[in-house]
C-alpha cells in the first residue's frame, strides 16, 4: 500500500466513527438529589434498552443551586440542559416568557388525561403542558399515635386548627424533651414562607389583593402570625426559627416531636429505617377553620424542555420514559411501591397494590384539596397555593420570611413584622411596576 | 546599574504581564459598574433599562444596609482580635518544647484545612444545636436550659466559629516569626534580671510586629467576604441579625435573581473594602517596609 492510500483509509475510519457518534444524540438533564431522582437514575438501562440512541449525562444538583443554575442558564440564553428539573412555582413565569417547549404532542401512551388535574392545572400555561410531573406533593399533619393515646386524644382525619393547638398542648412534655408541634421557622420563600403562605390561606389570608395590592396590614395575616407563633412559642422546639424541612425530619425521627405538618413526600421517611417512631405515626390532612380552605401546599418537581435546546425530539423521548405509567410499573417492580415517586398520576391511586401504602390515602386527599389556580378564600390575581408565581416572589418571600423568623426568635412582635412586610411588599411590587 | 535604555527594555518585558493583570481587574469592575446602573431582572426580560443610581439608593435606604455594614465590620474586628491575641498566646505555647511537639503542632493547625462549610456545618449541629449538641448537653447536664446559640446571639456564633478557623493560619505565621527570635538575646536578658512579661512586652512582641501586621491584612481581605458559614448556620437571620454584605448580595443576584442590585451592592462592597483596605496600611502598613 502505497503512503497515500493508507492515509485515505485511515481517514475513512475516523469518518465512519464520527457518523457512528453523530448517530447518538446526548442529553444534559438537570436535577435534583432528591431520593426519587436518585433511584431514576439507577433505572437508566431500561431507558438505553428503549432508546439506544440517545445518552444521558446527569446534571444532579442540591434544590438551591439547581434552581440558581438552570434560571441563570434559561434567563441568559445558556442553552447547557436540555431537560431541566423545575417545580410549579417556575412553570408559570418561564411559561409566560415562552421559555418552555410544549408537551402536547408526547405520544399517545404517555397519557396525559392521567395526570392529577390539581397537578396538571399547575404546569399548564394557555392550554399547553410545559412540564411533565416526575412526583407531586402535599402538605399534611404527621403526628404521634403513641403519645395522643397517652394523651388520651384522637386526631380527626380533618382536624381543625384549633384541635392541633390542643393536641400540642396535651403532648408537650418538656422535660423529657418532647414538643407537642414541629413547625417550619428558618426563612426562606421555600421554607417558613411555603408553610406560613399555606397555612394563611386557611386563614382566610391573601398575600395581594385583586390589584395586586399587599395584604399584611389585613386582620387574616395577623391572626395567622399570631396562631403560629402562639403555638410554637408554648409547645415547639427551642431554636425553633432555624428548623426547615431537614431539622424537623430530624426531630421527628428522633421522637422529639408530638405532631409535624409538612411535605407528604416525608411521610416515606417517617415511617421508614432512619425512623425510631416508624411504627406509631399517623396522618391526617393539614388543618383548617372552617373557612373552605385547607391549610396545605401543593408542589411537583417536574420535567421540561427549554425553548434552546437543540434536541428537542430526544428530551421528548427521555420525559415520557421518566414520567409514564410505566416508569411507575418499573420502579413498582424492582423497589417495592412504596418507593414510587407519589402524586402524579390517578391511575396510580386506584391500584389496589399502592392503596396498601400507609400513607396513600392521605398523600391524594391532600393533593385533590389543594387548587393551585383558586387557591385562596377571597379572590386574587395569582396562580399557586404557598407561592404567588410571579417573578418577584422568591425575593420578596424571602426578605418577609426573615421577618416571620426574627418574630419566632422573639427579636421582633407579631406587628412590628407585619408592618415592615407591608411596607417591603408595597415597595417592591411599586419597584416592579405592579402598582 | 541600570541605564536608561536597560530600563526601558525592562518596562517593555514586564508590560504583557502587567497589561494581563489590568485587564483581569478592569474588565469584571467595568462590567458590575455598568450592569449596577441598570434594571436587570433575570426573571423580567425585555424590560432592561438605566435607571441612574437606583439600584445604590435601594441598598442605601434598605433597613438591612446598615446592619450588614455593622455585622462585616464586627466580623472582621472580631476574628482579628480573637486570632491574633489567642494567635500569639498559642504560638507561645507551642514554641516550648515538649513531648511529642510535631503532633501536637499539626493537631493545632489542622482546623485551617476543614471546608468553611463544613466547619460550620459540625459547630452548627454538633454543637450548637438546642436538642442535639454537646453545648446544649454539657448545659442540661449542669441543669440549665440550653442556649441558643444561633437564634440568641448569631453574630457571636459566627465569628467564633470563623475564629476557630483562623486561628490556626494566625498561629502558624507567628509561630513562624518566633522561632525565628534569637534565643541567645532572651537568655542575656532574662540573665539582666528582666521579667517574664517585660522580655514579652519589649522583644517578644516588637518582634513579631511584622508578622501580625501580615496575619491582619491578609485575614482582612478574606473575611471581609466571608459568606460559606453564614449561609450554612444562620442564614443572615433571625431576621437580619447576621446578615453582612456579601450575604445580601448574595439574596439580591441569587434569590431575587436581580443582577442590577447585586451589582450596585458588589459595587459598594469594593467602596467598603478599599477604605478598611486603606486604613489598614496607613495604620499597620509601615510596618512591613521595616
Amino acid at each position: 500500500m502505497t503512503r497515500p492510500l493508507r492515509a485515505l483509509l485511515g481517514a475513512t475510519a475516523v469518518c465512519a466513527f464520527a457518523a457512528a457518534a453523530i448517530a447518538q444524540t446526548t442529553i444534559t438533564v438537570a436535577t435534583v438529589n432528591n431520593g426519587d431522582m436518585i433511584r431514576m437514575q439507577g433505572l437508566m438501562d431500561d431507558f438505553y434498552a428503549k432508546n439506544p440512541d440517545i445518552k444521558v449525562e446527569w446534571v444532579t444538583l442540591e434544590e438551591n443551586v439547581l434552581r440558581q443554575n438552570v434560571t441563570t442558564d434559561i434567563a441568559t440564553g445558556g442553552g447547557q440542559y436540555d431537560v431541566m428539573t423545575i417545580g410549579t412555582y417556575e412553570v408559570p413565569i418561564w411559561g409566560k416568557q415562552n421559555w418552555l417547549v410544549s408537551l402536547n404532542d408526547l405520544p399517545a401512551d404517555y397519557d396525559a388525561g392521567d395526570i392529577l388535574p390539581a397537578i396538571a392545572g399547575g404546569l399548564t400555561v394557555d392550554g399547553n403542558l410545559l412540564a411533565a410531573p416526575f412526583y407531586g406533593e402535599s402538605s399534611m399533619v404527621m403526628y404521634r399515635k403513641d403519645l395522643m393515646e397517652k394523651a388520651g386524644m384522637a386526631m380527626p382525619d380533618a382536624p381543625t386548627w384549633a384541635d392541633i393547638e390542643k393536641a400540642a398542648a396535651a403532648m408537650t412534655d418538656k422535660d423529657a424533651g418532647i414538643y407537642g408541634v414541629c413547625l417550619r421557622g428558618k426563612a426562606g420563600w421555600g421554607e417558613n414562607m411555603a408553610f406560613l403562605t399555606a397555612m394563611s390561606n386557611s386563614f382566610g389570608a391573601r398575600w395581594f389583593d385583586e390589584n395586586w395590592v399587599a395584604q399584611f396590614d389585613q386582620p387574616e395575616w395577623k391572626a395567622t402570625l399570631d396562631f403560629y407563633l402562639n403555638l410554637m412559642t408554648n409547645y415547639g422546639p427551642p431554636g425553633a426559627s432555624g428548623n426547615g424541612f431537614n431539622e424537623n425530619l430530624t426531630l421527628f425521627n428522633q421522637g422529639k416531636c408530638g405532631m409535624w405538618i409538612d411535605a407528604t413526600v416525608a411521610a416515606s421517611f417517617v415511617t421508614g429505617k432512619d425512623s425510631t417512631v416508624a411504627d406509631s405515626v399517623g396522618f391526617a390532612l393539614a388543618p383548617d377553620n372552617g373557612l373552605g380552605k385547607r391549610g396545605n401546599w401543593l408542589w411537583a418537581w417536574s420535567l421540561a424542555i427549554p425553548s434552546s435546546s437543540k434536541k428537542q425530539d430526544a428530551a421528548k423521548a427521555f420525559i415520557n420514559w421518566a414520567t409514564n405509567k410505566d416508569y411507575l410499573a418499573l420502579v413498582a417492580s424492582k423497589e417495592g411501591w412504596a418507593n414510587v415517586p407519589p402524586g402524579t398520576r390517578t391511575s396510580l391511586y386506584s391500584n389496589a397494590e399502592y392503596a396498601k401504602v400507609p400513607f396513600a390515602k392521605m398523600t391524594i386527599d391532600s393533593i385533590n384539596s389543594a387548587d393551585p389556580t383558586n387557591p385562596t378564600v377571597k379572590p386574587v390575581p395569582y396562580v399557586g397555593v404557598q407561592f404567588v408565581a410571579i417573578p418577584e416572589f422568591a425575593g420578596i418571600a424571602t426578605s418577609v420570611g426573615e421577618l416571620f423568623s426574627a418574630a419566632l426568635a422573639g427579636q421582633m412582635t407579631a406587628d412590628e413584622a407585619l408592618a415592615k412586610a407591608q411596607t417591603l411588599t408595597a415597595d417592591e411590587m411599586k419597584a416592579a411596576g405592579y402598582n | 546599574m541600570s541605564t536608561h535604555s536597560s530600563r526601558t527594555a525592562g518596562r517593555l518585558m514586564v508590560s504583557p504581564s502587567v497589561i494581563v493583570l489590568f485587564i483581569w481587574m478592569v474588565v469584571p469592575l467595568a462590567i458590575t459598574i455598568f450592569f449596577s446602573f441598570r434594571f436587570y431582572r433575570l426573571l423580567s426580560p425585555g424590560r432592561e433599562r438605566w435607571v441612574g443610581f437606583d439600584n445604590y439608593a435601594w441598598f442605601l435606604n434598605s433597613p438591612d444596609f446598615w446592619v450588614a455594614i455593622l455585622n462585616t465590620l464586627l466580623l472582621v474586628i472580631g476574628v482579628l482580635i480573637i486570632t491574633v491575641v489567642f494567635g500569639i498566646l498559642i504560638a507561645l505555647l507551642i514554641d516550648q518544647p515538649v513531648w511529642g511537639q510535631g503532633i501536637l503542632r499539626i493537631l493545632v493547625i489542622s482546623p485551617f484545612f476543614v471546608m468553611p462549610p463544613v466547619a460550620a456545618s459540625i459547630w452548627e449541629n454538633l454543637f450548637m444545636h438546642p436538642q442535639n449538641g454537646l453545648l446544649a448537653a454539657a448545659s442540661r447536664g449542669l441543669g440549665q436550659e440550653p442556649i441558643l446559640y444561633l437564634e440568641a446571639y448569631p453574630m457571636a456564633s459566627i465569628i467564633f466559629i470563623v475564629s476557630w478557623e483562623w486561628l490556626p493560619f494566625a498561629t502558624l505565621i507567628l509561630l513562624t516569626a518566633l522561632q525565628s527570635m534569637s534565643s541567645e538575646q532572651l537568655e542575656a536578658a532574662e540573665m539582666d534580671g528582666a521579667s517574664a512579661f517585660n522580655r514579652f512586652r519589649f522583644m517578644t512582641l516588637p518582634h513579631l510586629k511584622r508578622a501580625i501586621t501580615v496575619v491582619v491584612l491578609i485575614q482582612t481581605i478574606f473575611l471581609l467576604g466571608i459568606f460559606g458559614e453564614i449561609f450554612t448556620t444562620t442564614q443572615g437571620g433571625p431576621g437580619s441579625a447576621s446578615t453582612t454584605l456579601p450575604y445580601m448580595i448574595y439574596k439580591q443576584a441569587l434569590i431575587a435573581k436581580d443582577v442590577g442590585r447585586a451589582a450596585a451592592g458588589g459595587i459598594i462592597a469594593v467602596i467598603l473594602a478599599n477604605i478598611v483596605a486603606i486604613g489598614l496600611m496607613r495604620a499597620i502598613g509601615k510596618n512591613i517596609d521595616a
